[in-house]
């Protein structure tokens, strides 16, 4: 069996508009850069485990455009698309991302990749147009069909007393 | 709740000294001179913020008595704590799958290795 190591996704929301992904990976940055952008790997992780990834397909070039649609339990589906603004291997990769349900909506997200002793910190910085479409965004997660309730109160006030 | 209750909610959080208040009483309720105690500002400053958390519905403030204690109101935190924590299961749930299969691109490249020698 595999050893589970310890990188813990952190989600930050240091403005209005954006929401911000870090985690580190066991693995070189180019690697993990090359997970991240060509669909044949990205297929094989993007969609959450309770989720199907029904179509991933990606025009990897500036001006290219890309399509992940995911398909939950119930059948709904949830389509994504956007097109690459840059592609700088193995740094950075920004693109647009449109959830298709929400089409007026476009935000930007930039993918920055780290070296880090041959490790890889990965940060995604999702920037919506409006505080509305960022609050939407945060909101889907509540209806990809994680059903589990949280009560993390005493643990997120647990972190604000430590700081 | 409505997005603008939520936007009220994200926009007092988005300040470090009104989450240390916030985190102060969460230990239990306090007036505002103890609130002022331990932050370097003034005590009209630490009014300030405290309209801005009890605008967003985080703090009540007793009418009556005479020092208007403050209280922590846990239950908009909770939304957004909650949205942010699943959001964040669901990119730990993929970034999971991803370890995996950065271990099976590892294993292929170093065997891609072992052939060119």
């Amino acid at each position: 069996m595999a050893v589970r190591n310890s990188n813990t996704v952190t989600v930050t929301l240091p403005s209005d508009y954006e929401i911000v992904v870090t985690r580190m990976f066991d693995a070189p940055r180019e690697l993990v850069f090359e997970a991240s952008l060509r669909p044949e790997h990205v297929r094989r992780w993007w969609g959450p485990r309770h989720l199907t990834m029904t179509v991933c397909e990606a025009d990897v070039r500036v001006g290219g455009a890309y399509r992940y649609v995911l398909r939950g339990p119930e059948g709904r589906e949830a389509g994504f698309n956007g097109v690459y603004h840059e592609i700088t291997p193995p740094e950075r990769i920004v693109c647009t991302q449109i959830f298709e349900p929400m089409p007026e909506h476009v935000a930007v997200v930039t993918v920055i990749f780290e070296d880090n002793d041959g490790r890889t910190k990965l940060t995604s910085t999702t920037r919506h147009a409006s505080k509305q479409a960022r609050d939407g965004h945060l909101q889907s997660g509540m209806e990809a069909g994680m059903r589990d309730t949280f009560d993390r109160l005493e643990e997120l006030l647990e972190s604000l007393a430590k700081m | 709740m409505q997005t603008d209750a939520l936007s009220a909610t994200f926009a007092a959080l988005a300040d470090p000294t009104r989450r240390a208040i916030l985190a102060r009483l969460a230990s239990g309720d306090a007036a505002v001179k103890d609130l002022a105690g331990p932050f370097r500002i003034s005590a009209p400053a630490i009014t300030k913020h405290l309209k801005v958390l009890e605008r967003a519905g985080l703090i009540s403030r007793s009418r009556d008595a005479q020092l208007r204690p403050c209280r922590l109101e846990p239950s908009p935190l909770k939304d957004v704590s909650e949205w942010v924590e699943r959001y964040r299961l669901i990119w730990e749930d993929r970034f999971s799958q991803l370890d995996d299969y950065l271990e099976e691109m590892k294993r292929k490249e170093k065997k891609r290795g072992r052939k060119k020698q």
